[in-house]
């Protein structure tokens, strides 16, 4: 990000509470022009709490939000700029998908003829073009959605926010319209804000994920940082696969696992002798072709099972003579076929340094 | 305090949330809402409280009338009687009701569609009229007086028949849907593991439709004990309690001792108010979204016993009121039985006019505009508004008063309320004004609670999606959440016409000699002895408001079908 801009967004020390639970803690975040942004957790982090807390909705207990230079803290939603999906789309079910669309443009002194103009750009926008004197219950889940798509962007809006709005739809639906949504953003330049719980659709569409946990971002950053460089054993674990295995810092950037030493580990280094830690590592970084003992951090281990998942084999793996190191390695067909990898063979493998992450504590 | 790190937090300013012109036309909506259900449900009711502590003349002497009361075995009997009426009508009316719904629900039998119709006519009777026909059938010159072998239908016996005949429909409504809510899956398991007929109706049916049954209890107990026409017609000198705050307030002006049968009459009533709410809060964790819905299947024998049950029960229903419309149109029972419409010339009668007719269906059809648009908007904005919360909290309770307080006791405090010298509000006292809003307040609590059912299957975010597009919540009140809960709202009008229509409790006190209304004509010929134009006027209230329930029958299924496309499908 150009970090020299002025954010669209600023969301300073933001808290929410509800009687006496905190919902969100002190949460600041900036967000830029034309950006997607997505808010990804579990259920209960707190995210749909800030959406909210962002549109007007639920206004925060304490804290400050701008938008676009303007104060919006303590505004009513109608005083803000924004348009907003849910996932229980939330369409009337009563008036049409034109009406639907043209609802929010009837309100504002538009000519008859610039709302019928406007309703039919969006909907030719969402892929939807002739659909306009259908009702919403004649139409698919994913249709609906994309009503609801054209409804929120129909007046304009600075900024979009969407409620996972995904969820609600079945697999292959949803694939196709996570696509449309980031095509669509890119095109219109829009500032969006998701809100989600799936990290893949996190990964996929967003220029930055937040990922929240227990009401405060434990990480903000690309989702290519996100993957690679989780900040907290909590973003590790959420996002993607990963194993973890104890062992305890060495000193020098090294960490022992029960006696087998691992070197040169970024973030190891401040670590003192003799202190717990937890060593995180994808199952897809791991390394056996062209492995030769002795190589760095390179040992030999026994495959305790073998599981197809199409693609590829997750493999579960023991290292020779370490008690307790049992770890996940995802080997793909080709070389599942060329080495001959079966349960109970022996392999030598090796951790990447540089795809190690060391957290402190266990 | 120590030096502790927490000293030096310090609390962040709180964000105060701006107030915009919408969120003041919501308060402003809550406001008059709460006014209405203040001047309306709390004052008179806290009136009638304390004139229960008064002399006649206004001064305070404490518990002296309630010790006047049980100093009396004239007026505290009528606890006993009443509350052995109650509970014999309940067990007679919700075991009858829950064989009736069974067979309606479990059965193959035929002409469940006009079985289930018939059984739900007495809705649209007031409770007056069943005792008048008991009155031709077991009176001194009843029809078929030898079945009672000697016994007296003036009295427990009439009384508990008039009741369970009245409270039946609500009961089967009840059971009916409880019955029919069970799931198909347990009865197939049942039937896998071998349990026989008997075992899977203990096991299965009955614990199934426990919390029907169970609130059925409640509903006819509540209706009973506080029912005012059946033994006013026919108790004889069985003094219920219902009937001594009538005695007590129009027979002998003694309003205090009035105000203390009313509040002693208030305790069942609410008792069984508070217990029917607590065990409906646990009913809802019970159904299941997935259920799938049971399909009875063809057994003869079974088909047979239960068509002869609902026979036996549909005919009594038709002949009772068969009864009150023969005895209208008879010249002079039992000694010249030619027919004739002498019965019907209500204005020569005493107690009885043509005009009375008019001003109930003029009480019924403003009872019906105005309270679904108040009750209507009122659980609107109690369900949609945001913040306030204490206030709505406050008004939620009030909405749900009425349905604990008996009619007649509600009748009462509006006398003493709105009757009180220097009440800015004294005006409405004798037009029809008091009348409605006697009547809506009545029955608030079932229609608020239709409303907020329909109000929640709404999508929780139309406001939000509105204010998102700058539309003001009234607009998108009036284009969608009304269209969207039409059915709902068509529902609680026919509910406020039909009961403004039977009513007699709540309106006894309050009618003047301008504003008769049809029921309290009923009654009045009644006293008077002009037994068969009651019945007449009786049978009218019943036609008016089948016709009314047909009319409204009909503009559902038109609206059902005009907005088939955006219904669910």
């Amino acid at each position: 990000m150009d970090e020299a801009r002025a954010p669209y967004l600023k969301v300073e020390n933001v808290t929410k509470k509800f009687g006496d639970f905190t919902a969100i803690k002190d949460i600041c975040l900036e967000v830029f022009e034309s950006e997607f942004v997505c808010f990804l957790g579990p259920s209960g982090c707190g995210k749909t709490t800030l959406l909210r807390a962002i549109a007007g909705l639920d206004i925060q207990t304490s804290g400050r939000i701008e938008q676009a230079g303007r104060d919006i803290s303590n505004l009513p939603p109608t005083e803000r700029d924004f348009g907003i999906v849910f996932q229980s789309y939330a369409l009337f079910p009563n008036l049409t998908v034109f009406k639907n669309v043209a609802y929010g443009l009837e309100n504002r002194k538009t000519s008859k003829a610039d709302i019928t103009a406007r309703v039919n750009e969006l909907l030719q926008l969402v892929g939807m073009p002739d659909q306009g004197p259908k009702y919403p219950a004649q139409l698919s889940g994913g249709e609906q959605q994309r009503v609801a798509l054209a409804r929120a962007l129909a007046t304009s809006p600075g900024l979009l926010l969407l409620d996972e709005p995904l969820s609600a739809l079945d697999a292959k639906v949803r694939l196709r319209l996570r696509h449309e949504i980031k095509e669509l953003q890119h095109k219109l330049g829009v500032t969006t804000i998701m809100v989600t719980h799936d990290q893949e659709e996190a990964l996929t569409m967003a220029d930055r994920i937040v990922v929240m946990n227990k009401g405060v971002i434990d990480q903000v950053g690309t989702p290519l940082e996100i993957y690679r460089r989780p900040a907290s054993p909590f973003v590790a674990d959420f996002i993607g696969a990963m194993n973890f295995l104890s062992a305890v810092a060495g000193g020098d950037g090294t960490v022992r696992i029960h006696g087998m030493e691992l070197s040169a580990i970024e973030g190891a280094d401040g670590l003192d002798e003799g202190a717990a830690v937890t060593l995180c590592l994808r199952p897809e970084d791991i390394v056996t072709r062209g492995v030769e003992s002795g190589a760095p951090n390179a040992f030999e281990a026994t495959v305790a099972d073998l599981e197809f998942l199409g693609s590829f084999y997750r493999a579960s793996l023991t290292a020779k003579g370490v008690e307790n190191t049992r770890f996940q390695a995802d080997f793909s067909v080709n070389l599942v076929r060329d080495l001959g990898i079966e349960a109970g063979k022996s392999l030598t493998v090796a951790f990447p340094a540089d795809r190690i992450r060391v957290f402190a504590g266990t | 305090m120590t030096d502790g790190p927490q000293a030096l937090v310090i609390e962040a300013p709180l964000v105060k949330p701006k107030v915009g012109r919408e969120d003041w036309v919501m308060r402003a909506g809550l406001a008059v809402i709460g006014v209405y259900l203040l001047v309306a449900v709390v004052f008179p009711l806290y009136t009638i409280l304390s004139k229960s502590f008064q002399d006649s003349r206004g001064l305070f002497v404490g518990l002296d009338n309630y010790a006047e009361y049980f100093a009396t075995p004239a007026l505290f009997y009528s606890i006993n009687n009443s509350l052995t009426i109650s509970v014999v009508s309940m067990v007679i009316t919700v075991g009858l009701a829950f064989g009736y719904a069974y067979g309606l629900t479990r059965s193959c039998m035929p002409g469940k569609g006009v079985f289930k119709a018939i059984a739900l006519i007495p809705i649209l009777a007031p409770s007056l009229l069943p005792a008048i026909s008991l009155r031709y059938l077991f009176g001194a010159q009843g029809m078929i007086k030898g079945l009672l072998m000697g016994e007296t239908i003036y009295g427990p016996i009439g009384i508990v028949i008039g009741e369970v005949f009245w409270t039946f429909p609500h009961a089967l409504l009840i059971i009916f849907t409880a019955l029919s809510l069970s799931d198909a899956r347990l009865y197939e398991a049942a039937e896998a593991l071998g349990a026989s007929k008997l075992r899977t109706f203990f096991t299965v049916t009955l614990p199934g439709a426990k919390y029907g049954l169970i609130s059925a209890c409640f509903v006819v107990f509540t209706l009973v004990i506080t029912d005012f026409g059946v033994p006013k017609v026919i108790g004889g000198g069985y003094n219920v309690l219902a009937v001594d705050i009538y005695k007590q307030v129009v027979g002998q002006q003694n309003f205090q001792m009035g105000a203390v049968v009313g509040l002693v009459l208030l305790a069942p009533a609410l008792l069984a108010f508070v217990a029917d709410r607590m065990i409906q809060g646990k009913q809802v964790a019970l159904l299941s979204a997935r259920a799938v819905p049971y399909e009875p299947r063809p057994d003869r024998r079974f088909d047979l016993a239960m068509l002869a049950f609902c026979g036996t029960v549909a005919f009594i229903i038709i002949g009772i009121l068969g009864v009150a419309q023969f005895a209208a149109l008879v010249k002079f029972w039992p000694y010249n039985l030619s027919l004739a419409l002498d019965s019907y010339q209500f204005d020569l009668m005493d107690g009885g006019s043509w005009g009375a007719f008019w001003n109930s269906l003029k009480l019924a059809a403003w009872t019906a505009v105005i309270g679904t648009a108040v009750i209507f908007t009122g659980a609107y904005l109690v369900e949609k508004s945001k913040g306030f919360e204490r206030g709505r909290g406050l008004i939620q309770l009030m909405c749900m008063i009425p349905l604990a307080v008996p009619g007649i006791v509600l009748g009462l405090a509006y006398i003493f309320f709105f009757n009180a010298v220097g009440n800015p509000l004294g005006f409405i006292y004798h037009t029809l004004i008091i009348l409605v809003l006697c009547t809506v307040t009545h029955f608030y609590t079932v229609s608020h609670l239709t409303a907020v059912t329909a109000l929640k299957q709404m999508d929780a975010e139309f406001e939000a999606v509105s204010s998102s597009l700058k539309v003001p919540f009234y607009r998108t009140f009036i284009r969608v959440t009304v269209p969207v809960c039409m059915p709902a709202i068509l529902d609680i009008s026919i509910y406020l016409f039909v009961n403004a229509m039977t009513t007699v409790s709540a309106v006894i006190f309050l009618y003047s000699a301008d504003t008769q209304l049809a029921s309290v004509a009923v009654l009045n010929m009644d006293d008077a002895g002009d037994t068969a134009p009651a019945a007449a006027m009786g049978m009218m209230i019943v036609y008016t408001s089948a016709t009314v329930r047909l009319l409204h029958f009909l503009l559902t299924r038109g609206i059902a079908r005009r907005t088939q496309a955006w219904r669910k499908r």
